[in-house]
């Protein structure tokens, strides 16, 4: 290996770079945009539409109502007058959750005696139908408890002691800001397109403008060409990183708990392994449309299996199982331990390890097969 | 003419699946040659050039490059020979300056020496002056002739080109061949490729190279010369019926249409009796005269021989 080749191909790829402005300019703001947009995914099931039956208005009935309202997972649209009506609206989904109150509910409210009230959801969506009819039991079960103690302090009574009381603690994100959880997610996602989008010129496209055979025909080995093009990359990488922090901070107001430094020194694993496989299928593409035809192998899988939207616990085994190839699935583990828990190498060690592990299978396989490319 | 081999090659066979690019090939140019290997599309010429420089490797046999073997120090043969492909592979958005020190970079050009070769190569291909212009956007006889520099500027002793003159118009092509008489001159080896049999009037040897096998290998006046019996120009009414009748007569071999006139492959050496035999036949033969064989009458007598 020689030093002043690979500096010569790092050279060269900097000048081409600077020179291909716009390129460039893509480069150094779609991650900036890709963060800004996918910032706002999100997994809650907020204001739902709702639709009410409540054939025999009483104040009962409306603060029944009020309560739904004030979850904030239902947002009362429409009163209807009959159930006909409920259905269609369901049916065509302007609403997703219809409300029916029995005529005596406010009488028997008073009375202490046992009310019903039907809830029924649009389970389409079986997830957020599962959330809405838990919301749905939870406010039954708090109404229930509040009637009780009502109806005791009346009779001058203390309510008996709960059997069971669970504690809940949200750790790590106590005001459960889903952007918290969110945008260190979608900034590992973000740096997985990057690199990859980064890396998939970088052989196929030499090969496309037929400068490949003659700079194979000179001395420059393998293992030189495709560092020396890495570098430059690395650094584009790192400054894409830069910008993502800077957004996440001053347009989320989600900041690293941890260590910066540790995660930038982190980062290289990821890239060791993400640029190499990038390099890889570069390798392996006839034409550049292959090449990208063939990354939508890596991103797609990405998104899904890597534990960045999805939980991975979630996943059928064989599918945990193909994510553990991804670099994405260990680097979301890294970014979200150092920015939201600010863990360190301690914990972060064994996606480190496996990150490196992964780059020299990739960079192995690249370069078996750009040797054998050559023949 | 030293005398010592440039290039050698030995049982050498590249297959490209089940197609056989190179079958067979023994080959040995000696240093300071101008060697031209000849063919029609598919016969394997660039597939050769490109086992000598060591991008391919054999499938079987060897070749050596300046005693270097392509398929155990390829490494070696890269550094050695200058390479330059049947496609401009230079980058077009880096100067001509950059272009130059990048080959330079990569085959370790001392540093100190860089700047006086580069600039000797720029005059002595004219292009001093364009060396701050980019790339793409010089003409294609300026990109050629930046193409042997930037081949050149390692110094090698053995030039490969893969059919430099393809493409290339009449002026630019005897152009360049000075250029390559000039490297010539200086002792460097060159081997190239091209459909062209007329340029391989300019080589000091030729190889004929048909699907893959060697056809014939010599210098060009032996070629000529090692054609049996003599060649004889006919124009001829009505062509077809002179062509059937000559075909039919045993001592001639072939009749080869070329241009307007045919070629009479002519075993015997009455050419007045042949032109009796056809005016007896009701032809009127308005040209039957011998002429000296030409490389293209060699190449295609010798393919009729091999029943291709």
């Amino acid at each position: 290996m020689s030093v002043r080749r690979l500096w010569t191909v790092v050279r060269k790829e900097v000048a081409q770079l600077r020179r291909d402005r716009r390129t460039l300019a893509t480069m150094l703001t779609l991650p900036v945009v890709q963060l800004i947009l996918y910032g706002y995914l999100n997994n809650e099931v907020l204001h739902q539409p709702t639709a009410v039956w409540d054939p025999v208005p009483s104040a009962e009935s409306r603060a029944l109502v009020a309560a739904l309202e004030n979850t904030r997972y239902f947002a009362v649209r429409y009163r209807v007058r009959n159930l006909r009506e409920l259905e269609r609206l369901l049916d065509s989904a302007h609403a997703r959750v219809g409300v029916v109150v029995p005529p005596d509910y406010g009488p028997r409210v008073r009375a202490g005696r046992p009310a019903t009230i039907l809830v029924v959801v649009d389970a389409s969506d079986a997830t957020s139908a599962r959330v809405v009819l838990q919301v749905a039991q939870g406010l039954g079960v708090r109404l229930s408890q509040d009637l009780q103690v009502r109806s005791l302090a009346r009779r001058g009574q203390r309510p008996p002691p709960q059997p069971v009381e669970v504690r809940t603690r949200a750790w790590y994100n106590p005001d459960l800001r889903t952007q918290v959880f969110i945008v260190p997610g979608v900034l590992g996602a973000v740096m997985q397109f990057v690199t990859t989008f980064l890396t998939l010129g970088t052989i196929v496209r030499e090969r496309e403008l037929g400068t490949f055979e003659q700079l194979v025909a000179t001395p420059l080995r393998p293992v030189e060409l495709m560092l020396g093009k890495l570098v430059p990359l690395v650094g584009l990488a790192y400054l894409n990183l830069t910008f993502i922090l800077l957004v996440a901070w001053g347009w989320f107001g989600v900041a690293a708990k941890g260590s910066l430094l540790l995660l930038y020194v982190l980062t290289f694993a990821f890239f060791f392994s993400s640029l190499g496989l990038g390099t890889l299928i570069s390798t392996v593409s006839r034409t550049f449309v292959q090449a990208a035809q063939l990354a939508q192998l890596i991103l797609l899988p990405s998104i899904l299996l890597s534990g960045f939207l999805f939980p991975r616990e979630s996943l059928p085994p064989a599918l945990q199982y193909v994510g553990l190839a991804i670099p994405l699935t260990y680097y979301v583990t890294v970014v979200r331990g150092i920015f939201i828990k600010g863990v360190g190498l301690e914990v972060l060690w064994p996606q480190v390890a496996a990150l490196l592990a992964l780059g020299i299978v990739v960079f192995g396989a690249a370069i078996v097969r750009f040797q054998k490319k050559l023949d | 003419m030293t005398g010592q081999v440039a290039v050698r090659s030995s049982g050498l066979v590249r297959r490209f699946g089940p197609r056989v690019a190179l079958d067979h090939l023994d080959l040995e140019v000696a240093s300071g040659e101008i060697f031209v290997v000849v063919g029609p599309d598919g016969a394997g010429k660039s597939t050769l050039l490109r086992v000598l420089c060591g991008l391919l490797e054999p499938t079987e046999g060897d070749a050596w490059v300046l005693g270097r073997s392509v398929r155990q120090e390829p490494e070696a043969v890269r550094e050695r020979v200058g390479y330059v492909p049947q496609q401009f592979g230079l980058y077009g958005d880096l100067t001509v300056w950059e272009n130059l020190r990048l080959y330079a970079d990569l085959y370790h050009v001392p540093r100190g020496e860089f700047e006086i070769r580069a600039r000797s190569l720029l005059h002595e291909f004219r292009l001093l002056g364009v060396e701050g212009r980019m790339t793409a956007a010089l003409s294609g006889g300026m990109k050629q002739k930046l193409a042997l520099a930037c081949a050149l500027v390692h110094q090698p002793q053995v030039l490969l080109l893969d059919e430099p003159t393809t493409g290339v118009d009449p002026v630019s092509r005897r152009q360049f061949w000075r250029t390559l008489y000039e490297l010539h001159r200086r002792g460097i080896t060159l081997v190239l490729t091209t459909p062209y049999l007329d340029e391989a009037e300019r080589a000091s040897r030729v190889a004929f190279l048909h699907r893959g096998r060697l056809v014939a290998c010599d210098d060009p006046r032996a070629l000529r010369g090692s054609l049996p019996g003599g060649v004889v120009e006919l124009v001829a009414e009505p062509r077809a019926r002179a062509q059937s009748l000559l075909r039919a007569r045993p001592d001639v071999r072939g009749v080869y249409v070329f241009g307007d006139r045919d070629r009479v492959w002519y075993m015997g050496s009455d050419v007045g009796g042949l032109r009796r035999f056809l005016e007896r036949q009701g032809v009127r033969v308005d040209i039957l005269r011998p002429v000296p064989p030409s490389l293209e009458d060699v190449f295609v007598a010798r393919l009729s021989s091999e029943g291709a």
